[in-house]
């Protein structure tokens, strides 16, 4: 009973102290990758003030936030924002949805690699940002000419990545599960594409990168909303905040898109050591 | 494992091990198989039977062609000529008979995104999981169904594919060098949870292992593979649970381990003088 006591009274100030050292670790990296960032706007900000950088070129970025907060406030901003967020949305799951399923495809079946691979290995060389003349010959300048470039962009790389994954899968588990009876849809459920999900997962990151690069381009060339028009726009009236509202948006966008890709490869991921 | 058992248990175990042979296994009639990997031969014309119930264990240097036996008989390769047949018993061949045959690799071949249970549970009904758990339950491993492969030791995870492969009431138990990878205690550990499932299931089993001791301890006969061809096949009765410590063990490992090594078998009494032949078999028992 004694030493049980003794033990737990060690015990218990130790635990503590390894779990504030934990919680410590975990504020200091969290507050140092935001360092630069709010170092860089300081210097920006202090630039500004004392005139160094004139607002034509780079607007202060309290101007900045002024003017993020009048188009949040007038309703542009949400609008151009859900426009924006639409396209890719759509242009993702058209492009991704074609990669994931050709990928699969080519991916299981061998006649489908010799019939599809060259070709899509062919068009994969072309940048996407090349055929921007052609799609507007084809499909004019409205919305599915924008669909159509992000998702031709998505496509490849989630199409490559399913198809390394599945050709990568541990020939060695399936070879076991078909000893244990699975075959056709449940060999394809619980071996195959579990075993391909990292792979698929970092394509969907890349994809999800590349949405908005392409995006950005396709607003800018013609568009009647979404925050390229906005930046567009802006600039043809000298608004130089607007400007660097959209830029800051864009980036806002990529880094969201990039913590819901991480998301999914936690939750689907989570029985991998290497996302614990 | 005590060194000196004492005698009725012998005879109890014994005839425990006999009455497993009642039990569902099934027979592999094995005839005239050969195999070739791109015109090299692996295997050359094996002839093999194996009586329901019964334990085999083959051994011989890597590379001799005893793993492909196993795959052969598990029907992971197809035979370039002769046939791999099953029966229900030990009498005549059934045409088109498959016994529930079920195999341990050397590593786990666990799924990593299944847990622990769904694993065991692979290819059954979800209705079968409460089967699953008491197959876990019986490798000791029960309060770790809800844990991901990923965090069990190399024993573990042997242990819950055994259970994987006990789940399903096997006729015929393949084992590919499955403690190969293990630590010497867990071995040892694992070779007396392999022999009592198999004393109470009666299912028929057939060993692949580089370890002599590992098939003297486990098998009722040893078969020797060299160069694509049974060379030795040598009945074991040594009564269970068999005590490596026992002379009579000792001699018998001396012998096929001997023979193995492709040295003549010495005399009992002149093995034990001859300390440097002692030297190399005991170097090269894990090796080979």
């Amino acid at each position: 009973m004694s030493a049980s006591i003794a033990s737990s009274t060690v015990d218990t100030p130790r635990k503590i102290a390894a779990a504030k050292r934990e919680g410590n670790g975990f504020g200091a990296t969290q507050l140092l990758s935001w360092a630069l960032p709010v170092g860089l706007i300081v210097v920006w900000q202090i630039a500004a003030q004392v005139g160094w950088l004139s607002s034509r070129i780079l607007p202060e970025p309290w101007a900045v936030l002024r003017a993020a907060w009048n188009l949040a406030l007038s309703g542009e901003l949400w609008t151009h924002l859900g426009v924006s967020t639409g396209r890719a949305a759509s242009g993702f799951a058209v492009g991704g949805g074609l990669g994931l399923l050709l990928g699969l495809l080519t991916g299981t079946f061998r006649q489908a690699e010799v019939l599809l691979d060259t070709t899509l290995q062919m068009v994969r060389n072309i940048p996407a940002l090349a055929l921007i003349p052609l799609v507007i010959l084809w499909f004019g300048i409205d919305e599915t000419s924008k669909l159509f470039l992000v998702s031709v962009g998505v496509f490849f790389p989630i199409y490559l990545d399913t198809f390394h994954g599945i050709r990568s899968v541990d020939k060695g588990l399936i070879e076991m599960a078909k000893s244990y009876g699975l075959s056709g849809w449940p060999l394809y459920r619980d071996v195959i594409l579990p075993g391909a999900l990292p792979s698929i997962l970092v394509g969907v990151r890349f994809a999800l990168g590349l949405v908005w690069v392409l995006l950005i381009v396709a607003e800018t060339i013609s568009a009647q909303a979404g925050i390229g028009y906005m930046t567009m726009n802006a600039r043809e009236f000298l608004q130089t905040d607007v400007v660097l509202v959209g830029i800051l948006l864009y980036a806002l966008l990529g880094k969201l898109a990039d913590v819901l890709a991480r998301g999914l490869e936690k939750f689907w991921l989570r029985w991998h050591p290497g996302y614990q | 494992m005590q060194n000196n058992p004492a005698e009725n248990t012998q005879v109890k175990n014994a005839a425990e091990a006999q009455s497993g042979k009642h039990g569902r296994g099934a027979r592999v009639a094995i005839d005239g198989l050969s195999k070739s990997y791109a015109g090299r031969e692996v295997l050359k014309a094996v002839a093999l039977d194996v009586k329901p119930g019964e334990f085999v264990a083959i051994v011989g240097r890597s590379g001799c062609g005893k793993s492909t036996l196993l795959r052969l008989i598990a029907k992971l390769e197809t035979a370039t000529h002769g046939e791999v047949a099953f029966a229900k018993d030990a009498d005549g061949r059934q045409p088109g008979f498959e016994p529930e045959t079920r195999i341990m690799f050397q590593d786990s071949r666990l799924l990593p995104w299944k847990r622990v249970l769904n694993n065991v549970a692979l290819g059954l009904p979800k209705a079968a999981l409460p089967s699953a758990s008491q197959a876990l339950r019986q490798v000791g491993l029960e309060e770790r169904a809800g844990e991901w492969p990923a965090v069990l030791s190399g024993g573990q995870r042997q242990r819950v594919a055994l259970a994987r492969a006990l789940v399903h009431d096997p006729e015929l138990l393949l084992l590919d060098e499955p403690l190969g990878a293990l630590d010497a205690l867990t071995r040892i550990e694992m070779q007396q949870l392999i022999e009592s499932l198999w004393q109470k299931r009666g299912f028929t089993a057939v060993l692949v292992t580089h370890d002599v001791q590992e098939a003297i301890a486990l098998a009722d006969r040893v078969v020797l593979i060299e160069d694509g061809n049974i060379t030795l096949d040598q009945s074991i009765d040594l009564p269970r649970p068999r005590a490596r410590g026992n002379p009579a063990f000792a001699q018998m490992e001396e012998y096929i381990l001997s023979r193995v090594l492709q040295h003549p078998a010495n005399a009992p009494d002149s093995a034990l003088g001859d300390v440097s032949l002692q030297k190399t078999v005991n170097q090269v028992q894990w090796a080979i």
